[in-house]
């Protein structure tokens, strides 16, 4: 007799734990043949306050890491998702696109697998070279050491889009986290499947708790509410429609989110060019300026 | 040895500054290189604040008069952005001349219509202006050099951009400056109390051959400027100006797909250690928040003083406050001028009653008299101060200081930080590696070690926080007008 798998209801992750949502709901995601894939949390607005009080907790620490270290961190995710790469290729097809019906090919899976490993290798270097691309030495006029350096925004809310599912999330995730920030990203709503498997990755990557958070849910229930919390400091991913965006900045407004959101079609997952650069580290960094006398 | 004791005090000889600045009765807007009528019918007035005498006045643009300056700055993009950077930088650096040649009776009329010390706007405002523009003029031909990997950095298009009160020609350079070093042009509304200087900008364009609509002036009050930020054909918004305003500003944006940079309000804390030079402190929390009157986006305006030299530094401050001289902001020897505006002072007024009956205990120690017309508040501070007071949270924009006290680091730091806002911040303290410490923990876009209120082209400033996003100068503000 053939055995029955077991079968789990894929959790949250916060603080570094894997909880259920809150909420008690979960949403079921469907194969190509009307077939139940898995079952994932539906998250909610508590769900995603519990996550900004445990982010905001954790931000001082991972903000005052060395930049060595983080850079380390980042490799070590880097190395664990090699690991699972199998695992996470399956995860992009178990959902097929809806427009096409069909599930990526095993082929296109491991080639978004393998550039997005390379993505968090390239953004780990980054974590102690950005700052001194982005900082300067400023000749002011007058006796004074003058210098202006990055600093994490803080608590980042990262909205990563619906596909790719997995590239997509750590193309947008990256850059935030090499930047010294804390980040809380709503998940891929089409396919959820590899962004979970990253939590675990991550979970067992050396990644402090609460430094890397992920929600999953549905957009239009979770969107409004990364908008409007306020101990939010920064948005960034992508926004699938205008409504998604003029919403995120509308709530922005309230509290000045820096927001930076590139607009689903807009920017290609697969161009290392456009995507390594420093200028997608700097929307989430803050520049501080420090004057000092020189001279008696 | 001590002085010798007298009674009889030196009086200063008033020294007005006598060069009269030429004020026209009226003023036009301008808008495509010319000074125009406008379609509005509507004007206001502009007073000195330290007479209350009518200056001049102005038109207050409405929806059409916006429309044909965003218009005007729409046509003259095309060839501007085009034009080849050296050339422009040409038309930078001209204007920087002009102003450095018209330097008096630009600060003279700064001061008339501001209310500020004639000794600021001469040697702060005025120069300050004029670097701007030198500094920006050389980036003109270098952005491709700017921006690591972005060889081709484009301008934004047309920038609506709308200023304050407090330091109207100098938030005209940190706007105008930038903008168009990066190819772009401007529609820019000075504040309504003070618009004279940036018409008179106008006329420095004109005589620079600026090229018609690069810059456009318009005046009036909040109105317009709303006219002009939610304007369909702008790219690119830069405001300074209150949270409040800001935040309406984002919110209508929102959507949008326009540009936006604010510089918003602030909060600073201004933290001297016991190990601080005291004396050198004490002339950093004077230049921190009595400077222009306290009318300083950034101002010093709550002091966290070591707990153990408290008593010291109240009384310090008691004595110099009580040097400071009040009035005639046309004097040379004037520290303090006039308020900007009734308003203003009522507003500040407002927080000294509401201050003292919190609690809190004033300290006025000047006694000069202050003239009988015109908008004055005598410099003070407030000490037994609890973080929860009013004076202590909101932004008072006017020379009042709140004084706390604290005992450790961590303390200080803590309550520095416990603010919606983050837009500067001081640091008094001989020890090195304590204040590289505290600068990083704060949050702010600028810390002043051992200094306070230091300004340069060069220098990026900006907030955190609710103190608002991007910077203005240097490097980093050259990227609020680009497209990398």
């Amino acid at each position: 007799m053939a055995r029955e798998p077991i079968l789990k209801t894929w959790k949250l992750f916060i603080g570094g734990a894997f909880p259920r949502t809150e909420s008690g709901r979960t949403m079921i995601l469907w194969g190509g043949d009307d077939r139940v894939v898995a079952h994932c949390c539906q998250g909610s607005r508590k769900d995603l306050r519990n996550t900004v009080e445990v982010a905001r907790q954790a931000l001082p620490g991972w903000w005052a890491r060395d930049a060595y270290n983080r850079s380390q961190i980042l490799y070590r995710i880097a190395e664990m998702t090699e690991g699972r790469t199998a695992e996470l290729v399956d995860a992009i097809r178990a959902v097929p696109d809806p427009d096409s019906d069909q599930a990526p090919t095993a082929a296109v899976a491991r080639k978004e697998v393998a550039v997005a490993i390379d993505r968090m290798v390239t953004f780990a270097g980054w974590c102690d070279k950005f700052a001194q691309v982005l900082g300067s030495r400023n000749p002011v006029n007058g006796p004074y050491h003058n210098f202006t350096m990055p600093e994490p925004t803080g608590v980042c809310g990262v909205i990563a889009p619906n596909q790719p599912t997995f590239l997509g999330l750590v193309s947008h995730l990256a850059p935030v986290l090499a930047g010294g920030n804390v980040a809380i990203a709503l998940a891929s709503e089409l396919n959820p499947l590899p962004a979970m498997v990253f939590a675990e990755i991550c979970a067992t990557s050396d990644v402090p708790g609460g430094v890397v958070n992920i929600l999953t849910g549905y957009r239009h229930e979770m969107i409004p509410e990364f908008a409007d919390h306020r101990d939010i400091d920064a948005i960034g991913g992508a926004a699938e429609t205008a409504k998604e965006r003029r919403l995120l900045e509308l709530g922005a407004a309230d509290n000045m989110k820096r927001v930076r959101l590139e607009t689903v079609g807009d920017g290609d997952y697969f161009d290392d060019e456009s995507r390594h650069s420093p200028w997608t580290i700097e929307p989430f960094t803050e520049m501080k300026t420090i004057w000092h006398p020189s001279g008696s | 040895m001590n002085p010798p004791t007298t009674n009889t005090e030196w009086e200063y000889a008033p020294a007005p500054e006598r060069v009269d600045p030429g004020i026209a009765d009226q003023y036009r807007l301008f808008i495509g290189g010319r000074f125009v009528a406008g379609r509005s019918r509507k004007t206001f007035d502009t007073i000195n604040p330290a007479t209350e005498a009518v200056l001049s006045r102005c038109v207050e643009a409405n929806a059409a008069d916006v429309d044909a300056a965003v218009a005007s700055a729409r046509a003259a993009f095309r060839g501007w952005s085009r034009t080849k950077p050296q050339e422009r930088a040409k038309y930078l650096y001209r204007i920087a001349r002009r102003i450095q040649e018209r330097a008096r009776e630009l600060a003279v009329l700064e001061t008339m219509d501001g209310g500020k010390p004639i000794r600021e706007s001469r040697d702060v405002d005025i120069p300050l202006v004029a670097q701007h523009f030198f500094h920006h003029a050389g980036w003109c031909d270098k952005l491709k050099y700017a921006f690591p990997g972005a060889t081709e950095p484009r301008p934004l298009g047309v920038c609506a951009q709308v200023i304050p009160w407090n330091f109207p020609l100098l938030m005209l350079a940190w706007k105008i400056a930038p903008a168009l070093a990066c190819g772009n042009t401007v529609v820019l509304k000075p504040a309504e109390t003070t618009p004279l200087t940036a018409l008179r900008f106008a006329e420095i364009c004109e005589e620079c051959e600026l090229p018609a609509g690069v810059v456009n002036i318009v005046t009036g009050a909040g109105e317009t400027g709303r006219h002009l930020v939610e304007h369909p054909d702008v790219n690119k918004i830069a405001f300074t100006g209150s949270t409040e305003v800001g935040k309406r500003i984002a919110a209508a944006t929102a959507g949008s797909g326009k540009r936006l940079t604010l510089e918003l309000g602030g909060k600073s804390p201004n933290i001297i250690f016991a190990d601080a030079s005291i004396d050198q402190a004490i002339e950093g929390i004077v230049q921190g928040i009595w400077f222009n009157q306290g009318h300083v986006c950034c101002a010093g305006s709550r002091l966290f003083v070591q707990e153990s030299v408290l008593p010291e530094v109240i009384a310090k401050l008691e004595r110099r406050l009580g040097t400071l001289r009040v009035g005639d902001p046309l004097d040379k020897n004037t520290d303090v001028g006039a308020i900007n505006s009734g308003p203003q002072l009522a507003t500040i007024q407002r927080y000294l009653t509401e201050g003292t009956a919190e609690g809190a205990t004033m300290h006025q120690p000047s006694t000069t008299p202050l003239p009988d017309k015109g908008f004055w508040c005598q410099p003070c501070f407030l000490s037994d101060v609890q973080p929860n007071h009013v004076i202590a949270r909101e932004e008072i924009f006017g020379p009042v200081l709140a004084v706390m006290s604290f005992r450790t680091p961590e303390e200080a730091i803590s309550r520095a930080n416990d603010t919606r806002f983050g837009l500067a911040a001081g640091v008094w303290t001989d020890k090195g590696s304590k204040i590289f410490e505290v600068a990083s923990r704060l949050q702010a876009g600028v810390v002043w070690l051992n200094t306070y209120n230091r300004f340069d082209a060069t220098s990026p400033f900006g907030g955190v926080k609710e103190s608002g996003f991007g910077r203005e100068g240097g490097l980093h503000g050259l990227r609020g007008y680009l497209s990398l």
